[in-house]
């Protein structure tokens, strides 16, 4: 089935017209059309932009255009500005909104010749690991478990990993946050990549944290998250941080190997009440990586037991000051109230769900006046040891190899009754996040249940190379082949 | 921690948010178990540690303070909920 097909053998497959890019993205529509009703993967499906899309492609393909997404149909998180689609961010406060531009990721993706095939749910405002929180409703995971409870993708790049997973996608774009793709690709069993901070422009993606939101790809193996990624990044003067370097060939870097590489052990990340089989995975992941003949270095990152109070105090700071635009004013939703003041509280109690407004306020309580040093300022010192314990760890080993998550993907429902309960799944994502470095999840195993487990790569800033050659390392060990039940072909 | 229904009150109000009176209970339990978690924090040594404010590691960038755009006012107004010609409309603020 052309669903089946890995991005980069879509991409040949296309060249050797072996089918059309239109009989590619239609099958991809055809899979949209069969599941997202059940899996809730896409808030908007563009079916004729994707259809339009794919006969450009195909007239291009004709005349020998080689450009490194032609043809391919992907799926757009929602967060990303799309010029002309209505762009949500998960949120009922944006559900009138229709940018008048293009991000400058997704611009860069259409520039190489991709096909958007509709943007991807996702918790609100990028907020949560669960893709509970979404006003569009939440996303179904495509991998069941035994007693048939509906589980979660994860997030908040739910819909854009189940999409993937469930071949209604090639790939998708993502961004992470706290861990926002590397957390929901071990949910559904897929590739994610978080690039250094810097790496891909913000510009254009609705702004949460604006110090760590960071876009990145999902796909179903790591040399197509490297060929997404390769096409996502690159300098853009439009926003203040990003980086103005070259853009490596990340695919190449796919066939490296590991040879003589250095892989750090963080010991702090072999925290108490670890399941025994992620225990067991992570040990696996690193007999692999040694088999391959690379070197097993234990190494300290202290800090790393505070690292998710830190993100919780920077995170909702930044968001706070960030969500403040949305005033019923300029664009959105408004609720009209006795006078201006009104107008704001009405429309933002109405606009923002639970969870956007707990951490709107969180954020708005440690940067008031008299609790600014007490949290705030102490956050951003506490963050600076975090980037030093990663600092001095690089200068001994190429990467760190840890698990992705704390477990496998949990039930819908689960772990809502406790907001501090949630925010523990992202213990071993958000470190990296605070130091801005590069992590890669890649599919390594299944726990009892039959569900994917991920092992988490961290690479040097700007060294995305060296992570992709062992995510890439880890992939050939690991021979991943299960497959969700729920999928384009599967689900009759 | 934890925090009374006056300070959820005085942050709601800051925040610009509108929390109903019977609510005000309910949202002072979950933040303040929050807060009380992050106090965890107060455990690492900081002293003479320098603030990190971004990832970026490198200095923002200037750029030369020109126009680069505009004539766009349509495109700007055109997701406003509610407007009158070219202004964007809010009730009356000064009576």
């Amino acid at each position: 089935m052309l669903t089946d097909l890995t991005l980069v053998q879509a991409r040949d497959g296309l060249r050797r017209k072996d089918f059309s890019a239109a009989e590619l993205t239609g099958a991809h529509l055809d899979a949209v059309e069969a599941l997202n009703p059940q899996l809730n993967a896409y808030i908007t499906v563009m079916g004729d932009t994707a259809r339009q899309g794919a006969a450009d492609a195909d007239a291009a393909l004709a005349s020998g255009d080689t450009r490194p997404l032609l043809g391919l149909p992907l799926a757009i998180k929602d967060l990303f500005c799309t010029a002309g689609t209505r762009t949500t961010a998960g949120s009922r406060i944006l559900s009138p909104f229709v940018p008048p531009y293009e991000s400058t990721v997704t611009a860069n993706l259409l520039r190489d010749g991709a096909v958007f095939l509709g943007k991807a749910n996702l918790d609100e405002f990028a907020m949560g690991s669960s893709n509970m929180t979404s006003a569009y409703g939440p996303v179904q995971n495509p991998w069941t478990r035994a007693d048939g409870a509906k589980l979660v993708p994860g997030g908040s790049s739910g819909g854009s990993v189940a999409a993937v997973a469930a071949r209604m996608a090639l790939g998708a774009t993502a961004t992470d946050t706290g861990g926002s793709i590397r957390q929901p690709a071990a949910f559904c069993g897929i590739v994610g990549v978080k690039p250094t901070y810097g790496r891909c422009s913000r510009w254009g993606v609705v702004a949460f944290a604006s110090s760590l939101d960071q876009a990145g790809p999902v796909a179903r193996t790591v040399e197509d998250c490297a060929v997404l990624l390769g096409s996502m990044a690159g300098f853009d003067p439009k926003d203040s941080t990003s980086a103005d370097r070259a853009v490596p060939d990340f695919a190449a870097a796919c066939r490296r190997g590991v040879r003589g590489l250095r892989i750090g052990v963080p010991r702090e990340y072999r925290a108490d009440g670890m399941p025994p089989e992620v225990d067991a995975l992570w040990r696996q992941g690193l007999d692999w990586l040694r088999a391959e003949g690379a070197e097993i270095v234990d190494v300290s990152l202290p800090h790393t037991k505070y690292g998710l109070a830190t993100y919780y105090i920077v995170a909702p700071a930044e968001a706070s000051s960030n969500l403040a635009r949305y005033d019923g004013v300029r664009y959105g939703i408004r609720v009209d109230g006795v006078d201006l003041t009104d107008l704001y509280e009405r429309t933002r109690a109405e606009g923002f769900g639970k969870e956007v407004q707990r951490r709107i306020m969180i954020g708005t309580y440690v940067l008031s006046s008299g609790y600014y040093d007490a949290y705030y300022l102490r956050a951003q010192k506490v963050r600076a040891l975090i980037l030093r314990d990663f600092t001095e760890a690089f200068a001994k080993v190429d990467t760190l190899l840890t698990p992705t998550c704390p477990s496998a993907a949990f039930a819908q429902g689960e772990n809502m009754d406790d907001p501090v309960k949630m925010y523990l799944n992202d213990v071993f994502t958000v470190p990296a996040s605070m130091a801005g470095v590069p992590g890669l999840s890649v599919p390594a195993g299944l726990d009892g249940q039959g569900l994917p487990l991920g092992l988490q790569v961290i690479g040097r800033p700007f060294d995305e190379e060296t992570m992709f050659a062992v995510g890439a390392a880890l992939e050939r060990a690991a021979r991943f082949s299960a497959l969700p039940a729920i999928r384009a072909g599967a689900h009759a | 921690m934890s925090l009374d229904p006056a300070t959820v009150r005085r942050v709601a109000k800051l925040a610009r948010i509108r929390v109903d009176e019977a609510a005000l209970g309910q949202l002072a339990q979950e933040l303040g178990g929050i807060l009380g978690w992050i106090e965890q924090l107060n455990e690492v040594d900081v002293d003479g540690i320098e603030p990190l404010a971004g990832a970026a590691q490198m200095a923002l960038r200037l750029r030369a303070d020109e126009v680069t755009d505009g004539g766009i006012a349509e495109q700007v107004l055109g997701n406003a909920p509610d407007r009158a010609g070219p202004f964007y409309a809010v009730p009356k603020v000064v009576e």
